[in-house]
């Protein structure tokens, strides 16, 4: 009882603190709304506005068709170069995809000699090579196929495929974006605020007064844990209703309470993290050294950006330390693909338990991390 | 204004907020004249120094230092170098890390000292003031009165014409007092022409002056000798007479002799220490010490700085585990963890330790709360010591904007609240006015003897000691002796306490043969400024601001060396973000996760399956046998893909009936589903051309043409060649922003960036000198992980190996720039790291060109990606690493990044003011 009546106290102090800091405020502000909003319309892994060029050694009635077939959004218009360019073009990135069709092209598809037709990808743009690679493959051989046999059902597979991809029918990232950019903002959030208040009251000393009153270490984490979770809760909901819901116009399929539990348990873990590493620096300086490799490292590698799966197994073993990769898999589950609490219970059980484990070794090193300072 | 008149004051004003810190103050000081400032706490004594000193901005009213309006920065640049200017703070323009000789080195590279002169100067300034022995020792491990003597040494080195220090000897012990006046009065005979201002809280210092003026609610009190003062205020000291000015009818009588019988006590002690040891490494700072203080005593703690005194409370409190020995409190084992005793104990510590974001009466709130005083109880209570220490009226104000003095009674009412029967007070007047030093002793007395409340308090004033039932005095982590005031000055056969005090460190000194920083009252050995009679002034252009961005440069780099935690996490965390990203990121789309809900199960459905699980694309699950496990299987992200084979399929495809086949992919990742997509399709094709050759009666038609795809700068198109430039780009983005973004915010907090308000340079020169050694790091780093790229990863550079490196400098040059934008308009060092990170990520990760290609983005986007160099260098990275793009192709990219570094720095140049508010 007394134990709760302190950490309300100190929570409350502590949330008050927060406040004081208008520019802070003003950040978190900044990236619940203005960045998620920017991120999620700003980064596409969609193939979007492509630059693509033609060169056309045929310049026939096919190959003319060829270059007003690829069409917005995929495609910017494709623009007709030399095939002395391509080397230079490619090297100034300035095409992702350059389409060579060679001299005959089309006299030789009439007498079914079947040409070879070279398509120039640039690989270092890994998100759209591959994709987009596919997608002009197919356009070229649907308008080929149109251009040959016009009355002809266009696919001449022995079987129809009837592709659906579910939960999200037409491949939107903007949903995916919004989300992830929100778990961005939540780790980093969640990671520095709790961080900071603790070296900022061991910078200021304020801490040695705090434990000559009668309150226990654990009072005192916990408060932090408490009133750095529940700022960032809080900017997580505006940031949902505001910036996903409402700007972006996100439709969330799943349960939007159970999001929110997750989330909050997802920052009970997070800020756990925080504190701990916060006992490992003694000075604001050494702890931005330390926080940005480690919010990098989880968000980087948190599965969304590249999944676990094709990582090396001693890596995707030590991510499951993660409660980013935990709560990335919780939140596609459960805001995507509708997934209840008896789904993702296990992701639930992780983060709690990852947290858990942080707060209890910040717990044991408080004290420790006293008598150094000196 | 004469000749003679250094400093002209007219009408000067000055506001902070809603508080009027000075109010039409007009004087004037001739050359070579010396100026007492004294006056209560928070009369504005620092702030009229701080706008004499030009380290503060003018509001109102004219200052003119040496002929000249200081509101002019030319004016306040050219004459800096025959002003020197000491805040107050122990040590408070010193770099902790830095050692004594560094310190000095420093500030007279800042003033243009030259190199033989300087190690001349050097050495004879810390022979003179007995330092020598310490010149390696970093400045944050000296005691308090060697902290001063270091700074006024450090403010002495350019000779300055001026010399104003603000409470210089404010919380150093009595020794360490005497010695600094002793080089005050020394520089004052040698230099005779110079004028010294200074602000103290000691009224014995006060006489030394040749004037005295009395500050009071930011105006001019009383301005004349000592004896006029006296005379005008009717009283016999002038500690009577700053009291009777402050509140006129407040007992003067009482002042200095104040101290009433202590009643006998008997019972246990409330704090016995037995044998109490503390070592930190090899350095005792505790050395056996025992001693006891009866319940209802006041005992008083006396000592050398860095004797051992605030260790030892520490102890006691809790706070320090104990290396030998044992101590009790109110006769209970000291345990960290006892909640019960420190309930009812009340400690104030040295430094200030209470939220300076919080309001005054928040902070007492707090902490009635947290001592568990009754709700009902609360409001009355801090009522009554908001009264009793004089804090009425700064309620709502928050301490760090409150001076010194009124910030230790905060302190002191916040140690007081709770009614505790034990206080542990950590030099709690130090820095305070002489009358609330009374008001406060008084209350102290009060508490002893009506409630027996034991107090165990240390000073550094000997007037406050006499009023101590007893005394204990320290030195050197030993307790020297214990006794009451009459007994200890009668063991010495001296006259005051003052005197035996000094008396008891010295013989313990000659015994112990220790390296003594001074003798007492000898004169300095040797002189302690220069013989020439006008002070050299720095040099201007080119050569000159240059060797002042060394001497800045050459600073940060032994603080950022010395710190080796950090200096290590800023190499290592970059290499292991390298490794795990080259591992761990990839666009590839490998082993999805598929399973088959297979109704028709013939030769015929096997054999798509087949083509399936031998892609090395996808890894087959267990199969599905109804619908609703499939969906379930999705939903829990256990399959990427799900394929329905209908009944009847082998059939169907046998006869040509073209069978539908459903494919089912999770949507949840478009990037995944869209290849997925690709995939399925690209085996399907393969699966009917196996077939077309098998079957002859089936006739599938041949397609038209093939298509050869060509993986350019990456045939194997493996993530890793494009992923490690990424990494690349993304880590030296990010780890220079912020080791340098907390740069200048740190500074500020801590105070040292006052060196840079009073000295010669600009603040140009200061933000690329600190800037310079982090540049160093962070390259060093760079290179670092572009030998990992090539070494560990395989990757080779296809460009220019040059055309990299130089790429790599001017990167982190342009991303430290940005660290120190950010760190200009930032108030603290938390806003500082989150403003970076939140800033650099936005530009770093999504607009790079990196997660996804720079070229698509549109109007904002295009433009945040194109004011941070981080586009530029993922451009030359890719071209360097993959496309053998050199130099000379690259070459605007170079530009534009060098240019946003420029762009940084001017604005940064333009945010930092040389100048407070």
């Amino acid at each position: 009882m007394l134990w709760l009546q302190n950490v309300g106290f100190l929570t409350f102090k502590e949330i008050w603190s927060f406040l004081s800091d208008r520019l802070l405020l003003g950040f978190l502000l900044l990236s619940f709304t203005f960045l998620i909003y920017n991120d999620a319309t700003g980064v596409d892994t969609e193939v979007t506005n492509a630059d693509v060029a033609v060169v056309d050694s045929d310049d026939s009635a096919l190959s003319r068709r060829y270059r007003d077939a690829l069409l917005p959004p995929f495609f910017k218009p494709a623009v007709l170069i030399s095939r002395s360019q391509i080397d230079a073009v490619m090297d100034a990135g300035s095409f992702a995809f350059v389409i060579d069709i060679p001299a005959d092209f089309e006299a030789d598809i009439l007498r079914g000699r079947t040409p070879a037709l070279q398509l120039n990808i640039d690989a270092t743009a890994m998100s759209q090579a591959g994709v987009g690679g596919a997608y002009i493959e197919q356009i070229l051989l649907a308008e080929t196929r149109t251009y040959l046999q016009p009355n002809r059902p266009q696919d001449s597979l022995p079987l129809l495929i009837v592709d659906r991809a579910l939960f999200n029918p037409n491949l939107d990232s903007l949903r995916f974006q919004a989300i992830e950019a929100l778990i961005e903002q939540i780790t980093l959030f969640a990671l520095l605020l709790v961080g900071a208040a603790v070296i900022r009251e061991r910078e200021q000393g304020t801490i040695e007064h705090l434990l000559v009153m009668p309150l226990r270490a654990s009072e005192i984490a916990a408060s932090k844990v408490l009133a750095n979770g529940l700022i960032v809760l809080c900017a997580v909901l505006v940031g949902l209703a505001l910036t996903v819901r409402l700007v972006l116009q996100v439709s969330i399929e799943g349960s939007v309470p159970l999001f929110v539990l997750a989330t909050a348990l997802y920052i009970f873990s997070v800020t756990s993290l925080g504190i701990m590493l916060s006992t490992i620096a003694s000075t604001m300086p050494q702890f931005g050294m330390l926080i940005m490799p480690v919010f990098l490292f989880l968000r980087m590698l948190s599965g969304s950006t590249s999944p676990l799966s094709s990582m090396p197994n001693t890596l995707s073993t030590l991510l499951q330390a993660s409660p980013t990769v935990h709560f990335v898999n919780l939140a596609q589950a459960v805001l995507f693909r509708d997934a209840g609490l008896m789904t993702v219970w296990p992701e639930i059980a992780k983060i709690t338990g990852l947290g858990a484990v942080f707060l209890l070794i910040a717990l044991s090193r408080f004290r420790a991390m006293l008598a150094r300072q000196r | 204004m004469g000749p003679e008149t250094t400093v002209l004051c007219n009408g000067v004003g000055h506001r902070y907020r809603a508080t009027q810190a000075l109010e039409h103050v007009s004087f004037s000081i001739t050359r070579g004249s010396s100026t007492a400032l004294l006056g209560p706490d928070g009369v504005g004594k620092s702030t009229l120094l701080g706008l004499i000193a030009g380290v503060r901005k003018l509001q109102t009213g004219q200052i003119a230092v040496f002929g000249g309006d200081m509101r002019s920065q030319a004016h306040r640049d050219e004459i800096a170098h025959r002003l020197a200017y000491m805040p107050q703070g122990l040590g408070r323009t010193l770099y902790p890390s830095l050692s004594v000789a560094e310190n000095l080195d420093f500030m007279a590279r800042l003033f243009a000292v030259g190199r033989t002169q300087r190690r001349q100067r050097i050495d004879h300034l810390l022979g003179a003031v007995g330092l020598s022995a310490f010149s390696d020792r970093p400045a944050g491990q000296l005691s308090g009165g060697m902290k001063q003597k270091l700074s006024l040494c450090c403010t002495l080195l350019h000779d300055p014409d001026i010399l104003i220090l603000d409470e210089p000897t404010t919380g150093i012990d009595p020794l360490s007092r005497r010695q600094f006046w002793a080089l005050i009065e020394a520089i004052r005979a040698e230099r005779p022409q110079m004028t010294l201002i200074m602000a103290t809280a000691y009224m014995d210092e006060a006489a030394r002056f040749g004037r005295v003026l009395v500050l009071d609610r930011g105006r001019i009190a009383e301005d004349g000798s000592v004896a006029e003062v006296l005379e005008r205020t009717a009283t016999a000291t002038l500690e009577q007479a700053f009291a009777r000015l402050h509140a006129p009818d407040h007992d003067v009588s009482a002042i200095g002799s104040y101290q009433s019988i202590r009643q006998h006590q008997d019972g246990p002690p409330a704090i016995r220490a037995q044998g109490l040891t503390r070592r930190f490494g090899s350095f005792t700072a505790v050395d056996n010490a025992s001693f006891e203080i009866r319940r209802g005593e006041i005992f008083g703690f006396l000592g050398s700085n860095g004797c051992g005194k605030t260790t030892t409370m520490k102890m006691l409190t809790g706070l320090l585990p104990v290396t030998e020995g044992e101590a009790w409190l109110l006769g209970k084992p000291v345990k960290s963890h006892d909640l019960a005793t420190r309930l009812d104990v009340g400690y104030m510590s040295q430094s200030f330790s209470l939220y300076r974001e919080l309001s005054v009466r928040a902070n007492l709130e707090l902490h009635a709360r947290l001592y568990r005083i009754a709700p009902d109880q609360r409001a009355p209570r801090i009522a009554e010591v908001l009264r009793e220490f004089g804090l009425g009226d700064v309620v709502s104000a928050k301490p760090e904007q409150l001076p010194l003095g009124q910030r230790q009674r905060l302190q002191l009412a916040v140690a007081c609240l709770h009614k505790p029967s034990v206080l542990i007070l950590d030099e709690p007047t130090s820095g305070v006015d002489p009358a609330a030093r009374d008001r406060f002793w008084v209350a102290l007395n009060k508490m002893s003897r009506q409630r027996n409340v034991t107090i165990f308090v240390s000073t550094h004033f000997m007037g406050e000691a006499t009023r101590c039932d007893r005394i204990s005095l320290m030195h050197a982590g030993r307790v020297l002796a214990i006794g009451t005031p009459d007994e200890l000055i009668k063991a010495k056969a001296a006259q005051t306490l003052d005197e035996a005090f000094v008396r008891y460190i010295e013989a313990e000194m000659q015994a112990k043969d220790e390296v003594r920083p001074m003798s007492v009252d000898a004169r300095p050995a040797g002189r302690l400024t220069s013989e020439r009679q006008i002070p050299q002034r720095p040099g201007r252009g080119v050569a000159a601001s240059f060797n002042r961005i060394r001497a800045f440069a050459i600073r940060e780099g032994y603080e950022l060396m010395r710190d080796r935690i950090r200096l290590a996490f800023a190499m290592l965390g970059p290499i292991i973000l390298m490794m795990t990203f080259g591992y761990g990121i990839s666009f590839d789309v490998e082993d999805l996760r598929f399973a088959v809900l297979d109704r028709d199960q013939t030769a015929q459905s096997r054999r798509l399956i087949d083509a399936f699980a031998g892609s090395r694309y996808f890894h087959q699950q267990t199969p599905v046998y109804s619908d609703v496990e499939g969906q379930n299987r999705l939903r829990k992200g256990e399959l990427r893909l799900l394929i329905s084979i209908p009944q009847g399929y082998g059939r169907d495809i046998l006869s040509n009936k073209r069978p539908e086949i459903g494919f089912f992919i999770d949507g949840t990742k478009p990037f995944t589903a869209e290849t997925t997509r690709g995939y399925v399709q690209g085996i399907i094709r393969h699966y009917d051309a196996e077939r077309a050759r098998e079957i002859p009666q089936a006739i599938p038609a041949p397609p038209p043409f093939t298509v050869e795809p060509r993986f350019r700068y990456n045939q194997e198109f493996r993530s890793v060649f494009a992923m490690i430039p990424g990494s690349l780009m993304i880590i030296i983005a990010m780890i220079p922003a912020i080791i340098a973004a907390v740069g200048i915010v740190r500074e500020r907090e801590i105070g040292s960036i006052s060196n840079l308000y009073t000295s010669p340079a600009g603040v140009a020169e200061f933000l690329l000198g600190k800037q310079f050694p982090y540049v160093v790091v962070c390259f060093a780093s760079y290179v670092t992980l572009v030998l990992i790229a090539v070494f560990h990863f395989g990757l080779t550079i296809k460009g220019s190996v040059p055309g990299l490196l130089l790429a790599g400098l001017v990167y982190v040059f342009a991303a430290t720039a940005f660290g120190i934008l950010i760190s200009s308009f930032t108030r603290t060092q938390v806003a500082a790291l989150i403003a970076t990170a939140v800033i650099t990520q936005v530009p770093v990760l999504s607009f790079s060109g990196f997660l996804s290609p720079a070229g698509g983005l549109e109007g904002v986007e295009a433009l945040i990606g194109r004011s941070f160099p981080a586009y530029y260098f993922q451009n030359i990275a890719i071209g360097s690493f993959a496309k053998a793009r050199g130099f000379l192709d690259l070459g605007q990219d170079y530009l534009a990044m060098f240019g946003l570094g420029v762009i940084y720095l001017c604005i940064a140049r333009l945010l930092v003011r040389k100048q407070e508010a």
